[in-house]
């Protein structure tokens, strides 16, 4: 045996040491990479599942004239003025009657939302003949209460409610008069300032507005584009310029689109702020080179003979492109599209520039209202010091991860039915 | 009439325009003996009538509705009689919102001065006349080029060429829509900028190490003046961009190495799509998660430690980030990586070197450039990310190194600068702007070389 096999023998068993720990690395990245995705995910579902439901009280409530101040219970003016927080809180004292104190009874009126009002006065409306009775109904709970209620054994403790709102709670849902029901109003109102009424349905209208908006611009231009660029333009200056372009603006961070929503559209323009109009023409720049890319990319899928045959028999370049071309390269175009809708869906920063951070209760009606979107919702949800934000904050999130999963989803699905291998 | 009706009507009357001009070529066929003896497809006689109506009347709406407002406004200010006129551009902003409350009836003329008041109505009906004359233009004009449309429909015309060149006019029209891009966000930060280093110097602005933005009410406040030494914020940013760059490079590069060379196929389908996850995970999600898991968690485990670590650490939002980016580094990678011809592998591997011999000394040397590429995209990424740091990172700034103190960043600065009302003549907001320029043109050099690099490289093996 030579010298050098002698070597390289000994040196084995330490190159193929080299060898286990150089592949141990690589499935130590992997593992943290999807452990945090994992942690991620988990932490969300833990903070957000609780935010679906919320707590309701049992109590009899006596639809008292004199307290309500109402005489007639047709008469809308009458109804919208009345004092129902007043029922309330007298439907309480009776439920507790030792609370005599001013200071306590305030404290004990705190337990119920201030939604709880307003369900009394539709209920009214709907009931005319309800006044002047006492009624047994489920009432919202303050979201304090919804917290304490949903809290562990620890949590309870670190409530910030007072001992005797913590041993009202406890006696009512010894009583059974406490219940936990689907949180419907997440999904159906607008922005609260108060967690319990608060719900993500004005962020999600904004959101569909804004981004009707930028695929209505975005996809025909884009897709305009990507056919010019592949299909008619000459090799030239001109033509490698906008290349360059797209490549850098596909790179620009986004809340550069910001300032340039900011200083043109609404100082030059005058395009109004916090319109979904304005946020859906910055989106639409910004997803423009996506689109771009991803449509020539699926242009240049389709083999040249398809456009050699139809030229062959006569066709014109815009009819080669347009009747044939076009429709091959769709498929790959529209998976383009939705991820680039995907990636304006959950895009935040250049939207705060241009005022879409505004506080919003009524559901926008059309493009041209003041509105938000999810993520700025979730954004603005996440700076609100109230405890129970956290978690409405989670599960906004979650629907917005829901969005995007679908949306991701179906361009795969788009992608693998409509391919084309040629 | 509101501009969406307008509209509405605008495609009725294409719609229409296109039906009349199908129904005319089809007519001027007939005595002729069918429509092979025009010279175009009748869809084309019906597409340029359309065209022709509907090209002209969105370019004059268009026009319009960017320009109408501005000159309106200036009418209005024009009309003021002198003592009101103001004399600068903050006086003016105010003034101009105040007349605008008035004419939308949110403020009460009675509440104002007269002058302001007849201000308000002419306002009023300014945009009334405007509205009315922009409906009755925009139908006129889309009448006429309807009618000349149709007018002009005849056996001999080339309309097919017509229509397709018109339409390859608008396709390249929408191919430098990505110029106009580029143009408009240069002129938006370069215009505020000039106007900032106008009230700034820009040494104070590039080399100055106090950054306090506050500008004073009064100005007999304390601190008055303001500071605008952006050095702290470029600082903070390094930082934690850094760290981020700390925990994606080796993490993703190495997920990249292990998912090209080693993985058997069945991993390599699910481990890159679920790498690929973090990528689309939105921004504002991750902020969410850095300030209120990441942060608190190294603030605990600081405190064990004996560490004193701000609430707001550059470690935790420097974390996240690095999460977030680990997809772009991994992707990247392995793009350059498996585009290493096999030949060379092969060549590693026959002259007995192990697998992991072969690809630090041949695959990986022979993919550095490609890398180095994904990384400085990566890095523009971390540079301009904004939510991340908006909510996990600290507003004031700091001039420091330590990772477990709390830092604030160019992006964090602009977006605080520019939420909430602002005018558009103080140092504070044209500061944004500033900030912006020099955000742009970072990632705009980063791309640039990014993108030569990795063209470069490509070329290499193709």
């Amino acid at each position: 045996m030579s010298k050098t096999t002698e070597q390289v023998r000994k040196s084995l068993a330490r190159r193929y040491r080299a060898e286990r720990r150089f592949r141990a690395y690589g499935i130590i990245s992997i593992a943290i990479g999807l452990a945090a995705l994992a942690i991620l995910f988990t932490d969300i579902i833990g903070k957000g599942h609780s935010a679906f439901f919320e707590h309701y009280i049992k109590l009899d409530i006596t639809f008292n004239e004199q307290t309500l101040d109402i005489e007639d219970a047709r008469d809308p003016e009458q109804l919208n003025y009345g004092n129902y927080d007043g029922i309330v809180r007298e439907a309480l004292k009776t439920r507790f009657p030792e609370v005599t104190e001013r200071l306590q009874v305030r404290e004990l009126s705190a337990l119920m939302s201030i939604g709880a009002g307003y369900e009394l006065r539709d209920l009214l409306r709907e009931n005319p003949e309800w006044l002047g009775t006492t009624q047994t109904l489920w009432l919202l709970a303050d979201d304090d209460v919804d917290l304490f209620l949903k809290a562990g054994e620890k949590g309870r403790e670190d409530s910030r409610m007072s001992a005797e709102q913590k041993a009202w709670i406890t006696e009512l849902e010894a009583a059974g008069d406490t219940e936990r029901r689907f949180n419907a109003s997440f999904f159906s109102s607008g922005d609260s300032r108060e967690p319990e009424l608060a719900g993500i349905w004005s962020a999600v209208v904004g959101s569909f507005f804004t981004m009707l908006v930028t695929l209505c611009l975005s996809f025909p231009i884009g897709v305009a584009a990507a056919i010019y660029l592949e299909e008619f333009a000459p090799r030239n200056r001109f033509t490698d310029f906008i290349e360059v372009n797209i490549n850098n603006l596909a790179a620009v961070p986004s809340i550069i689109f910001g300032l340039l929503g900011l200083a043109i559209f609404i100082n030059l323009f005058g395009v109004p702020r916090s319109v979904p109009v304005l946020g859906g023409l910055v989106l639409t720049l910004m997803t423009l080179p996506t689109i771009i890319i991803t449509s020539r990319a699926s242009i240049k899928t389709v083999p040249p003979s398809i456009r050699e045959a139809a030229m062959g028999l006569g066709a014109s370049r815009m009819q080669v492109v347009l009747h044939h071309v076009l429709p091959l390269a769709l498929p790959g175009m529209l998976t383009g599209a939705i991820i680039g809708m995907a990636q304006a869906l959950g895009e935040t920063a250049p939207l705060l520039l241009i005022g879409m951070v505004a506080f919003i209760v009524d559901i926008p009606t059309g493009p041209l209202d003041a509105s938000t979107v999810l993520p700025v919702q979730i954004y603005l949800w996440a700076d609100s010091p109230e405890q129970s934000f956290v978690a409405m904050t989670s599960a906004a999130i979650m629907v917005l991860l829901a969005f995007l999963i679908a949306m991701n989803t179906l361009a795969v699905v788009l992608r693998k039915r409509l391919e084309r291998r040629w | 009439m509101q501009t969406g009706n307008l509209l509405l009507l605008l495609i009725v009357m294409v719609a229409l325009a296109y039906y009349l001009g199908h129904q005319r070529s089809l007519a001027l066929a007939r005595p002729l003996g069918g429509i092979r003896h025009l010279h175009s497809l009748p869809f084309y006689y019906a597409m340029r009538a359309a065209l022709w109506c509907a090209l002209p009347a969105l370019l004059i709406l268009g026009a319009w509705l960017a320009f109408d407002d501005t000159i309106i406004r200036q009418t209005v200010m024009q009309g003021l009689p002198d003592a009101l006129r103001p004399d600068s551009d903050g006086a003016r902003g105010l003034l101009l919102s105040q007349i605008q409350n008035v004419a939308s009836g949110s403020l009460s003329p009675e509440s104002v001065d007269p002058a302001i008041a007849a201000a308000a109505e002419r306002l009023n009906n300014l945009r009334t006349t405007s509205a009315m004359a922009l409906t009755v233009v925009v139908i006129a004009v889309g009448l006429i080029g309807a009618a000349w449309g149709w007018v002009k429909i005849a056996p001999q015309l080339r309309a097919r060429q017509q229509v397709e060149s018109i339409l390859r006019v608008i396709f390249m029209l929408c191919a430098t829509v990505a110029i106009l891009t580029t143009v408009g966000i240069l002129m938006s930060v370069l215009f505020e900028s000039i106007r900032f280093f106008q009230k700034v110097s820009p040494a104070e602005f590039l080399f100055g190490l106090q950054w306090s933005p506050q500008t004073a009410l009064r100005a007999d406040q304390v601190a008055s003046s303001g500071a605008f030494g952006a050095i702290p914020l470029f600082v903070g940013t390094l930082l934690i961009s850094s760290i981020a760059l700390l925990v994606a490079v080796p993490i993703g590069l190495m997920s990249a190495i292990y998912l090209a060379e080693y993985a058997p196929s069945r991993v390599r389908s699910v481990a890159k799509p679920m790498l690929e996850i973090l990528a689309g995970v939105p921004t504002v999600v991750y902020g969410f998660f850095a300030a209120l898991t990441v942060a608190p968690f190294i603030r605990g485990v600081g405190e064990t430690l004996g560490l004193d670590v701000a609430s707001e650490s550059a470690l935790a939002a420097g974390l996240v980030m690095g999460v977030m980016i680990i997809p772009f580094v991994s992707s990247l990678s392995d793009d350059v990586i498996t585009a290493v011809p096999q030949v060379m592998r092969d060549g590693s591997l026959g002259l007995g070197a192990t697998r992991s011999e072969t690809i630090r000394k041949v695959v990986f040397p022979a993919a550095l450039p490609g890398i180095m590429g994904g990384i400085l995209l990566a890095a523009s990424r971390a540079i301009g990310e904004t939510m991340i740091v908006v909510m996990a990172a600290g507003l004031a700034a700091n001039l420091t190194a330590n990772p477990l103190e709390a830092v604030t960043t160019v992006t964090v600065q602009i977006v605080t600068l520019l939420t909430g009302d602002q005018e558009f003549d103080s140092a504070k907001t044209l500061a944004a702007f500033a900030l912006g320029l020099m955000l742009f043109l970072t990632t705009l050099c980063l791309n640039i070389l990014a993108l030569h690099i990795v063209k470069k490289y490509r070329e290499q093996y193709e």
